[in-house]
């Protein structure tokens, strides 16, 4: 029996959520996928492909997972959260105006001068754990912040979601090695592995090579998924409580995810859609535009 | 025989934790300032990670973004520069309160030659917004370094070194005030002489040796090189009209930069800049690295010789 096989089994004994839940996700997932859409249009410039393949673990993390209080997004018990692929950041824009931390009013203020909602998650966002942008450096810091929570006796966790070619960035493996380590058990990251990066296909650009096996020997719990499975997100987010170490996310999603011109196709990493792809992208999500 | 910068600051760290349990060191696997004991004194108050800066930055960041105040130690050279993207963008940029400890800076650190010996990490460090730059001349100073650095809030790097030098301070009536230059010797207006760190004790033997030949100088020691004490330097510029830096750094991006900013904004006035000048260090004997690279006790004389000589203005002429 594999880790996969074991963490499943684990799952269908004891889960937390139901089919409203996932609908209701599902739901939310769609307008996170419209509100990418617009606020990269509106500003012609942003990253939609890394945004879109994350939007369903990102949705379960704000929605179902995570134990935040929107009415007071500096809680210092609440769980964190660090995008570390920053690039994707309309998603958690996205996420945290869905779910009430941030006023719709942003939406329309993506990138632009004095905007609270940077190209990449600046300082001052209400929701905003962490700058990031940079890739590689994201684990690092949730390690900080998941030791912090051991030192106060907390017993928050740590989210990290990283991307799959960001795992080319060598800082990544010093974190994964410190998190072994330090035995920090209440850290999670999620790969959000969609096969792309800027100039084509992972394997093409720098091959990660067994990746499942390299966070394993790095002395990490591994779960694998299809990460634009809500209900495999549930199980693996549900699983991966109470491990007793480090617990890597591997989520095989789609770039573009939901938007059928932009899925699989790299060229959708940083570009913004013209109004026709726009309207087109909002009537394949079966909603109305703003 | 006084104790090395480094020693200083980390044996008063540890003195502080006794009574301070409101901060925590994050490490690598260096010796750097004689706290690898930390951790043992003050269990769950140490974290090492190891021969990586990048997470080490990361890392305490993180334990900042949570509220703690956090003292990362490594060598100079790569805390500046294997990190140093960390330290802009998740210490500088977030504002955090971490203290960074960069030791084994300069020339001074001697046989360990050129990659080991940092003489930009000023220019870098200088360079991040929020960032405050102190550097300590002696045991002394470095002490007192170690308390204001515990009891200030923000980014904060703080340069230490290799090798004892004696002590120019007296511990009995010391202050070390963060962002105020100290006047240590006011012979008269021939001249000011601006330095920091441990090159300090020879801005002090070049006074005194000016003072015998009839030039008499103001030393003003500037242990907060970021933000500049801009004040304290005008009037210096103003009263005395010529000025020479020194410091164990390369005279690029450095004091000898910072000051050259400040006069020329507001009184431009004659200047020379003792230093490392633009070129790589190597290993060898600490002052007889100062010898060959312009930065000795007699250098510091001939160049505030040269500035006495220029600010007249017959000297031109001639």
């Amino acid at each position: 029996m594999d880790n996969r096989d074991r963490a499943l089994r684990q799952m269908m004994n004891s889960r937390s959520f139901t089919c409203d839940d996932i609908a209701f996700l599902r739901d939310k997932a769609r307008l996170i996928r419209k509100d990418i859409i617009e606020m990269i249009h509106n500003v012609q410039s942003g990253h939609p492909g890394g945004s879109l393949s994350a939007v369903e673990i990102v949705t379960s993390l704000y929605f179902h997972v995570m134990n935040i209080d929107p009415r007071n997004p500096n809680w210092e018990k609440r769980d964190r959260f660090i995008l570390s692929k920053g690039h994707t950041c309309p998603v958690l824009y996205a996420a945290l105006i869905e779910r009430g931390i941030l006023s719709p009013s942003h939406l329309s203020t993506l990138r632009k001068t004095g905007s609270l909602l940077q190209g990449h998650p600046g300082i001052n966002t209400p929701g905003v754990d962490m700058p990031s942008g940079s890739l590689g450096n994201g684990l690092a810091v949730g390690i900080g912040m998941a030791l912090s929570a051991r030192m106060n006796r907390q017993n928050y966790r740590v989210y990290v979601l990283m991307g799959d070619g960001e795992c080319q960035e060598g800082m990544v493996w010093e974190a994964a090695m410190a998190a072994a380590h330090h035995n920090v058990d209440n850290i999670i990251a999620i790969v959000d592995s969609n096969k792309l990066q800027i100039r084509g296909r992972v394997e093409a650009v720098l091959s990660l090579g067994a990746i499942l096996d390299k966070w394993r020997s790095f002395g990490w719990h591994t779960i694998e998924i299809d990460g634009n499975d809500m209900e495999q997100v549930l199980q693996a987010f549900e699983a991966a409580a109470g491990i007793g170490k480090p617990v890597v996310i591997i989520a095989n999603t789609i770039k573009g995810k939901g938007i059928s011109f932009m899925e699989g196709d790299p060229e959708w990493h940083g570009k913004a859609p013209n109004d026709e792809q726009t309207a087109q992208a909002i009537r394949e999500l079966g909603l109305e535009a703003m | 025989m006084t104790l090395a910068t480094r020693i200083a600051f980390g044996q008063e760290l540890i003195d502080i934790a006794r009574t301070n349990k409101n901060f925590i060191v994050c490490s690598t696997d260096t010796k750097n300032c004689g706290i690898d004991n930390f951790g043992q004194l003050f269990p769950n108050r140490e974290y090492c990670f190891g021969i990586a800066e990048q997470n080490l930055v990361g890392s305490a960041s993180g334990f900042a973004a949570c509220g703690h105040k956090v003292i990362v130690t490594a060598f100079a050279t790569f805390i500046s520069m294997r990190s140093c993207e960390q330290v802009r963008s998740y210490i500088c940029y977030p504002n955090l309160n971490v203290t960074i400890v960069g030791t084994h800076a300069g020339l001074q650190d001697g046989g360990d030659g050129a990659t080991h010996q940092a003489i930009e990490d000023v220019a870098i460090m200088r360079s991040f917004p929020n960032m405050t730059i102190i550097q300590p001349s002696d045991e002394v100073s470095a002490r007192a370094a170690a308390r204001s650095a515990i009891d200030f809030a923000g980014p904060l790097y703080v340069r230490l070194h290799r090798d004892s030098v004696r002590n120019i301070h007296e511990a009995d009536d010391y202050c070390f005030r963060i962002g105020h230059a100290d006047i240590l010797r006011d012979y008269g207006n021939d001249l000011a002489i601006i330095g920091t760190g441990i090159l300090m004790e020879k801005v002090l033997d070049a006074a005194d040796m000016l003072k015998e030949v009839g030039i008499k100088c103001r030393v003003i020691e500037v242990h907060t090189i970021k933000p500049l004490d801009v004040v304290t330097i005008v009037r210096a510029a103003r009263e005395t009209g010529a000025i020479v830096t020194v410091e164990d750094h390369n005279i690029i991006g450095g004091l000898g930069s910072a000051v050259a900013e400040v006069i020329s904004e507001n009184l431009p006035t004659i200047l020379r800049r003792i230093g490392v000048k633009d070129t790589f260090g190597e290993s060898g004997d600490p002052e007889s690295l100062f010898t060959k690279f312009g930065m000795s006790t007699n250098h510091i004389v001939e160049a505030a010789k040269e500035v006495v000589l220029l600010k007249r203005p017959e000297a031109w002429e001639g």
